[in-house]
């Protein structure tokens, strides 16, 4: 996956986790704590999710990378360009 | 081999298993009853639909709301807001004899009601509310303060801490007499802070949709699947094993039983410590109504009484029930929205606190006479705070702590399970966990709330 489908799948995740959250004005440099107001239970379902659809292990001294959606794209990359 | 076996089909087993099965767990839930629910289950009678528990889906928030329990769990369900179609109070009230406090789901009306009722209790409230706010809701050694201690430290006048504490122990108390400060702090935010609501088509509209989302990600559900015994092998659970001899292995159990349930399954408990169970249990009268109660000037969503200046809260000593306070509840009185229109019938429920014993140890002819006598006296004493519905009742029911005991296999049908709560559902088996009423959160939110995040904490993480 390049950068811009990792976006789009994080999007899909988040449209999942929050049905009623309009993401379409997402900032990608503000955090999703701020923006969503999502907690540590969210980001434990971003990284499950992460998991059953695309096989990406994130381990938990990790989690602060996904803080914002530029952050999360940047980590992933390197992790799911094998991913088709 | 399961990967999680859940005991009980409540609000906590049925919201760990979506969860669970979301991940592609192998789950499978079994319940003893032959119906789902637990205490928030619901049964037909001549041809009326009733509710068990529920007067009041509490920890509501607007749609739209980011914040707080329901936001949460919808998220972690993946439920919109709409799939529980919750429809707001419109006010509910406590009255004492000399003092009454209305509130709803803005705490501003409650802050008024505070600075009318006691006008030098203003900013002591403000105070309360402030160490409310800045409770952290993890931490075992401050939730188990004494709630009165902390009132008493912080509100001067004794009949606002009587008051205030009467709906919150109404609602969430497994202790007598006093709270444990953590479920203090709890029930007050998702009573005075969130607030009131109800489903048009009641409890029934919850569970279905919980069932239905388990379902479809592959989660077994067994109804009339009793439980046992939870087989244990140096201090770790390899099976459980039915009612009917059937043995079923799983490599972890999450258990909605009630701590000292759970642990008299297991198989290397030989005798639980009985002393830890709770006794708060009620009797609940429902009056269908000819009319609707607002014809007759009841307005109220919920009116908590207490006809003394003391609120007691205990199992009565010397009869079957305390009817001097209590809880009346019209599921009439919520502002449904106007595609749904008004509830088939006006509908009274009076909640009255009851000693199990006595309603458990009756011959099945007394125990018939019994429920006769006691409906009558609690809705007696009720009406002393609401307008007298007598006249226009069509139809009564009136379910006891046999019955609670029935639908939840709690002892002593203990409604809010017992007092000591184990926040981070742990037991002495390593995957062995408990989740739902014992493990400390209640109400409807509160308990699905339990079941996502012990699935969460036990059963999920890599």
């Amino acid at each position: 996956m390049v950068p811009a489908e990792i976006r789009t799948a994080i999007i899909d995740i988040l449209a999942d986790i929050a049905p009623d959250e309009d993401l379409s004005n997402l900032n990608d440099d503000q955090s999703f704590r701020d923006q969503m107001e999502l907690d540590s239970m969210d980001f434990l379902d971003i990284v499950m999710e992460l998991r059953k659809r695309y096989r990406v292990q994130v381990p938990e001294e990790d989690y602060v990378q996904l803080e914002s959606m530029a952050s999360t794209v940047t980590y992933l990359t390197p992790k799911m360009v094998a991913v088709a | 081999m399961y990967d999680t076996i859940i005991i009980g089909a409540g609000m906590s087993g049925l919201a760990a298993g979506i969860r669970l099965a979301h991940y592609d767990q192998k789950v499978c839930i079994l319940e003893r009853h032959y119906t789902i629910g637990g205490l928030n289950s619901f049964y037909r009678m001549n041809g009326r639909d009733y509710d068990v528990g529920l007067h009041a889906v509490t920890n509501f928030t607007e749609k739209g709301a980011k914040k707080g329990p329901l936001a949460r769990i919808l998220r972690q369900l993946r439920f919109k807001w709409e799939d529980f179609s919750l429809s707001p109070q419109r006010g509910s009230r406590v009255v004492f004899p000399s003092a009454e406090l209305r509130f709803d789901n803005d705490i501003d009306l409650l802050r008024s009601e505070v600075a009318r009722a006691f006008p030098g209790q203003v900013d002591n409230f403000e105070a309360l509310i402030e160490k409310i706010v800045d409770y952290d809701d993890l931490d075992q050694e401050a939730f188990e303060v004494s709630g009165r201690k902390v009132l008493d430290e912080t509100i001067s006048e004794p009949l606002l801490i009587e008051m205030i504490l009467c709906p919150l122990m109404w609602y969430g108390n497994a202790d007598s007499h006093d709270m444990a400060w953590g479920q203090f702090c709890i029930m007050f935010r998702s009573i005075f802070f969130e607030g009131f609501a109800r489903p048009y088509k009641g409890v029934r509209l919850i569970l279905k949709n919980l069932v239905k989302r388990y379902r479809s990600l592959g989660g077994e559900l067994k109804l009339r699947h009793g439980v046992s015994k939870v087989i244990v092998d140096n201090g770790h659970a390899t099976a459980v094993e039915l009612d009917n001899g059937e043995v079923i292995e799983g490599k972890r159990i999450l258990s909605s039983a009630g701590s000292l349930e759970t642990m008299r399954l297991c198989s290397d408990v030989s005798e639980p410590d009985l002393s830890k169970a709770g006794e708060m249990t009620f009797i609940e009268s429902i009056s269908v109504l000819d009319r609707e109660p607002s014809k007759i000037g009841n307005d109220d969503t919920i009116v908590f009484y207490n006809d003394s200046e003391k609120f007691n809260w205990h199992p009565p000593t010397d009869d079957f029930c305390d009817t001097r306070t209590g809880v009346i509840c019209s599921p009439n009185n919520y502002v449904y929205a106007d595609d749904e229109g008004k509830l088939a019938d006006g509908i009274v429920r009076i909640t009255t606190i009851a000693d199990f014993r006595r309603w458990n140890e009756m011959s099945d002819e007394d125990y018939a006479r019994a429920k006769l006598k006691w409906y009558d006296k609690s809705v007696e004493a009720s009406v002393r705070f609401t307008p007298d519905f007598r006249p226009y009742v069509i139809d009564t029911d009136l379910f006891t702590p046999k019955t609670i005991r029935r639908f939840t296999w709690h002892d002593n049908g203990a409604v809010y399970g017992a007092p000591e709560k184990k926040l981070d559902g742990s037991t002495h088996v390593d995957n062995l966990f408990l989740c739902g009423t014992d493990q400390g959160y209640v109400g409807i939110i509160g308990a699905m709330m339990s079941g996502i995040s012990m699935a969460n904490l036990h059963c999920l993480r890599p």
